[in-house]
Parts: C-alpha cells; sequence; structure tokens
C-alpha cells in the first residue's frame, strides 16, 4: 500500500515534469525536466526493488544517475548559453 | 497489480513523449526528451524483469545516443528549418499498420507463460546444460559468449571495421587545421545570430 503510494506520487511528478519539459519557455526549463524525469525514475526503480526485496536494483539506479547526469553535463558542454537562452528560439 | 499499473503508466508516458518529440520544433529540446523517452523504456524493462536489456537501453539510447545527436547537433541551426506538413496518406498507412500489429498482439502467448514456443525450443537446454559445460552462472551471457560466440565475434568485427573507416574519413585533414575550422565556424554561427537579433 505504502509502495503503491509512493508510485503513485512518483507518476505524478513525472507528468508534471512532462508537462514543463514541453512547454518550458527557455531551453534551461526543458533541460531542468528532463534531468528531474531521470531523477525520478531512478527513484521508480529504487523503490521497485526495495519493494520487491532485489537490493540488485539499486546498481542500476546508480547507473543511471551516471547516465543522467552524463547526459545533462554533455547538453550544457556543447552549448554556449549565448545559444540557448533565446526564448523565442527555444 | 501494482506492476501493471506501472506499465500502464510508463507507456502512456512514453506516447506523450512521442508526441512532443514529433511537434517541437526546437532540436535541443528534441534530443533531451529522446534521452528522456529511452530513460522511460528502460524502467519499463526494469519493470519486465529484463534488467540486461534495460542496461543497454539506458547506456546506448540515454547516454551515448544523446551524446551523439547533441555533437552532431553543434554544426546544424538549432530549429527545425521548415513545418513539418502531415501527409493524410502516410498517417491512415501508420494507422493501418499500427491496427494490425495490436490485432496480431492478440495472438501472442501471455507474459511468462511456460508453454510458449520461446520457452520450449532451446531455452531449457541451455538452462540445464550451460553450467556445467562453461560455468558461467549468468544464463544470457553463457548464450551470448558461448553458444553464440561466433556471432558475437562477427558483431565486434563489423564495429571495430565501421570505427576504423570513421577514423580514416576523420583524419584526412591535421588536428590543427581541424580546430581552426570549427573556431571559425563558431565565430560566424555568433555573428549571424548577432545580426539576426
Amino acid at each position: 500500500m505504502m509502495f503503491a503510494t509512493v508510485l503513485l506520487a512518483c507518476a505524478v511528478s513525472i507528468i508534471l515534469l512532462v508537462v514543463r519539459a514541453a512547454k518550458g519557455p527557455s531551453a534551461f526549463d526543458r533541460i531542468l525536466a528532463v534531468n528531474s524525469i531521470g531523477t525520478v525514475i531512478i527513484l521508480g526503480i529504487s523503490l521497485h526493488g526495495f519493494a520487491l526485496g532485489r537490493p540488485e536494483f539499486v546498481d542500476i539506479s546508480i547507473l543511471y544517475a551516471v547516465l543522467n547526469f552524463l547526459g545533462t553535463l554533455a547538453i550544457l558542454r556543447f552549448y554556449r548559453s549565448s545559444d540557448v537562452n533565446d526564448e523565442d528560439g527555444l | 497489480m501494482v506492476e501493471f499499473w506501472v506499465n500502464v503508466f510508463l507507456i502512456s508516458l512514453l506516447v506523450v513523449i512521442t508526441f512532443y518529440i514529433i511537434r517541437l520544433r526546437s532540436l535541443i529540446a528534441v534530443v533531451a526528451l529522446s534521452g528522456a523517452y529511452s530513460l522511460t523504456a528502460a524502467a519499463i524493462f526494469v519493470n519486465l524483469d529484463a534488467v540486461d536489456v534495460a542496461f543497454t537501453e539506458a547506456a546506448v539510447g540515454s547516454g551515448i545516443s544523446t551524446i551523439l545527436f547533441l555533437a552532431a547537433l553543434r554544426y546544424l541551426p538549432l530549429e527545425e528549418a521548415h513545418q513539418t506538413r502531415y501527409s493524410g496518406l502516410s498517417l491512415s498507412l501508420c494507422t493501418i499498420v499500427a491496427l494490425m500489429l495490436i490485432f496480431a498482439a492478440f495472438a501472442l502467448p501471455d507474459f511468462g507463460d511456460p508453454n510458449a514456443p520461446a520457452h520450449i525450443h532451446v531455452a531449457p537446454r541451455y538452462i540445464e546444460e550451460s553450467y556445467p559445460l562453461f560455468h558461467i552462472p549468468n544464463v544470457v551471457t553463457n548464450v551470448l559468449a558461448s553458444y553464440r560466440g561466433f556471432d558475437t565475434l562477427g558483431e565486434v568485427v563489423v564495429v571495430f571495421t565501421a570505427g576504423i573507416g570513421v577514423i580514416i574519413l576523420l583524419t584526412g585533414s591535421t588536428l590543427s587545421m581541424r580546430f581552426e575550422k570549427t573556431e571559425n565556424a563558431l565565430d560566424q554561427k555568433s555573428k549571424t545570430s548577432k545580426e539576426e537579433a
């Protein structure tokens, strides 16, 4: 029951984040929203492992966290702020 | 029961993300959303207990391909050049194919059905014989590395050849020349964007 409640909370936050990623006026809103979607999914996987009694799922969460971080870092590395903070363009 | 609803939620999330990937015109947003798509797909695989597939999907789909797309996008304008036109013919074709696939999916065996064809062909042999023969505890690794060893070797050769080809193509100019070109391109880009503003 508790597991389902927390999963529901994750689901609601993912829905809100997808809306922000789709609407977000500037590119940074979108990047932050996508990064947070990744974080909530990592949380969901850890919860899943906890609820089913499979602690090795935490390893997967750690890998996803690294990849999520790398993806965000790549976006910020490849674009200078002058390229992306233009609100009309993005 | 909970797992079923988690799957329903994740798959409808995929549909929503796909919709926005098609509709958005900003290329960075599209690349970022496809990273999120791939991470969500990986979460579905975890939920279906296919952990190794999820690992691959996350590493390749969400990690490497996002970075490669971004590296390629550096040389492109940040927005799609022209508005996509939607043709009724292709839409109806896609709908028909999708309906046919959904119809065909009803004939699939149930999830985890022990009598499914995939589970009665060679799988029991792998499960029973692979550990005594090769002493690798993970059956999937065992199949990939032992039973399909030549297949995996062929894949490695293909990837290696492709890598050599790319390196040969990219080292046509010297390193310093390439850096100069990139910097010139970046300067021009910032100039044009300033002029537009």
